[in-house]
Formats: C-alpha cells, sequence, structure tokens
C-alpha cells in the first residue's frame, strides 16, 4: 500500500518532490518572516525597556505600544 | 491615519493564529485530496497530481502581483503609505509561489513533455513575472531613499503588469506547449468535479498561506515604524 503511494505507477518521484519542493518553500519562507518579526519585535522591546518614565508615559499613549507590549506571548505563533 | 494604523495592527497580530491554523487545516485536507482520493488522469497517469501544487501557485502568483501593481497604483494617485505597506508585505509570498509554479511545472514538464524546459510562451512569460517578483524585491534592499524606493518599485510593478495579460492569454495567442486553461469563470469548465475539488481546497490552502505571510509582514512593518517612532522620544 504505501510503496504502491509512492511509486505512483512510476510517478511518484516527480508528484512527490513537487509536493515537497512546495512545502519546503512554504516552511523556508514561514521562518524567515516569523524570525524578522521577532527581530523586531524584541528590538522593539529593548528599546521601550530604556526609555525613562517620561518617555514610557508618552509612549504608552499611544495604543499600538499597548498592543505589542500586551499581545507579545500570543503572537510567537 | 493613526487611528487606521492602529486598528489594522490590532486585526493584524489577532488574526496570524487563526489564519495559521486554518490554514494548516485545509492544508491537511488538500493534501489528503490531491495525493490520495482524486483520480489518476487517463493520459497522464499520476503525474497529474502536480497540477495540484503547480495551478494555485501559478494563480495566486499572477493575482498577488496584479494586486500589488493596483496598490502601486494607488499609491501614485492617493499617496497613501499604507497602500505601499500592503504592497510591500505581499511580495515575498508571491514571489515564493511564482518560484513553486516555476519549479513544479518544470518536474511535470519532464513526464509529460520529456524535457525539464522549454522556451515556451506560457513559461517564459512566468520566468519573466519570476524575474520581476525578484527585481521588487531587490529593490527595496538596495534602494535607502524612501522617495526614490517608491518611484522605483512602483514602476517595476506597473511594468510587470503588463506581463500578467500575457501570462493568461499565452496559450490562445500562440501555439505552446501548455493546453488552453481548462478552469474558466465565463465559460464552461472542463475539468471533472473529482479533480476540480482538491485543486479548490489547494488553492484555498495556499491563498490563507499567502494571508498569513502577508499578515506576519505587515506585523513586522508596523514594529519598525514604532521602533522608528520610540527613537524619536
Amino acid at each position: 500500500m504505501i510503496s504502491e503511494f509512492i511509486y505512483m505507477n512510476g510517478y511518484g518521484y516527480y508528484v512527490l518532490s513537487s509536493f515537497l519542493f512546495t512545502l519546503v518553500c512554504f516552511l523556508g519562507l514561514y521562518i524567515i518572516t516569523k524570525s524578522q518579526l521577532t527581530k523586531e519585535q524584541n528590538k522593539f522591546n529593548v528599546k521601550f525597556g530604556e526609555l525613562n518614565s517620561e518617555q514610557v508615559k508618552e509612549a504608552k499613549k499611544q495604543k499600538i505600544y499597548k498592543e505589542i507590549i500586551a499581545t507579545e506571548i500570543f503572537s510567537k505563533i | 491615519m493613526n487611528f487606521i494604523k492602529n486598528y489594522q495592527f490590532s486585526l493584524v497580530r489577532k488574526s496570524q493564529k487563526i489564519v495559521l491554523y486554518l490554514f494548516l487545516i485545509v492544508l491537511m485536507l488538500g493534501l489528503f485530496e490531491a495525493l490520495i482520493l482524486s483520480p489518476e488522469d487517463y493520459l497522464q497517469g499520476d503525474s497529474v497530481r502536480i497540477m495540484y501544487v503547480h495551478v494555485p501557485s501559478a494563480w495566486i502568483s499572477l493575482g498577488i502581483f496584479s494586486l500589488i501593481a493596483t496598490l502601486s497604483i494607488m499609491v501614485i494617485i492617493f499617496k497613501n503609505k499604507v497602500f505601499f505597506l500592503i504592497a510591500k508585505s505581499l511580495a515575498p509570498s508571491g514571489f515564493v509561489f511564482s518560484l513553486v509554479a516555476l519549479v513544479t511545472g518544470s518536474i511535470w514538464g519532464k513526464p509529460t513533455w520529456g524535457t525539464w524546459w522549454a522556451w515556451d510562451a506560457r513559461i517564459t512569460s512566468m520566468l519573466i513575472l519570476c524575474i520581476f517578483y525578484l527585481m521588487y524585491l531587490l529593490a527595496w534592499r538596495i534602494f535607502e531613499n524612501k522617495d526614490y524606493v517608491t518611484k522605483i518599485t512602483s514602476f517595476i510593478a506597473i511594468l510587470g503588469f503588463i506581463n500578467i495579460p500575457i501570462i493568461k492569454f499565452s496559450v490562445d495567442w500562440w501555439s505552446t506547449l501548455h493546453q488552453p486553461s481548462s478552469v474558466n469563470i465565463f465559460s464552461k469548465t472542463t475539468i471533472h468535479t473529482t479533480m476540480l475539488i482538491p485543486l479548490g481546497i489547494m488553492t484555498a490552502a495556499f491563498a490563507l498561506f499567502s494571508l498569513l505571510i502577508f499578515l506576519m509582514k505587515y506585523n513586522t512593518e508596523l514594529i519598525k515604524i514604532k521602533n522608528k517612532g520610540l527613537d524619536r522620544l
């Protein structure tokens, strides 16, 4: 059954390599994109940590900063 | 403008996880349909299964580039940077899909036509699309001047858009190795339902993947903007 599936009447090499190539490309793109996102998030966290209380107050007025800090755990998909 | 960005940011963050899970579910279903349930072709045999990755990739790469070109035109007209961010975030997945379409098409060509590559109108125009994607992405990396990169990438996108109808109608205009379109919106679809269903599911899975990558890229771009904002405090 499994060998029949892999062989695919002689076309298994072509079919499975096509699917494998597609999935590898997807995985590669996902990893690159995810690492870029994590890098920027970390950069933001470091920069935000270096702010003095006055600057933090100023930054926190903007909703978008709160979103980055609050959803950091959830964004690690 | 700030409200729009904040709203978008919140929406982008929350939807990433949902899209990822949805993509994985649809992909599993699509792979099961494409590799196990769908029948083999009476002429091409099991090699027809390559269609389930090749065709959706080609469709989506074409769709994404059309969207990038449209957004580039909108940037020129409305001078809205959000359109620009969307276009920039769409490009990586579009490039990967065009590459997948080319490589899987080449693999499919060997058992079907007896060759890995032919300078056929459809294949050549798809290669040109892939080059346009590459130029678009490289322009972002090479040029640092914002105004200049806006103009260059918009020019690449609009110029590359001319190639889209050429890809679509190449099988009708020239005598090519590719068969005419089997899935049509305005005329009768000639593909059997047993093959159309897995093709539809795989297209949905690939569309969800491009949406996922777009959301992640868009999110990255928004955080980059906010990082610059922090520097100014």
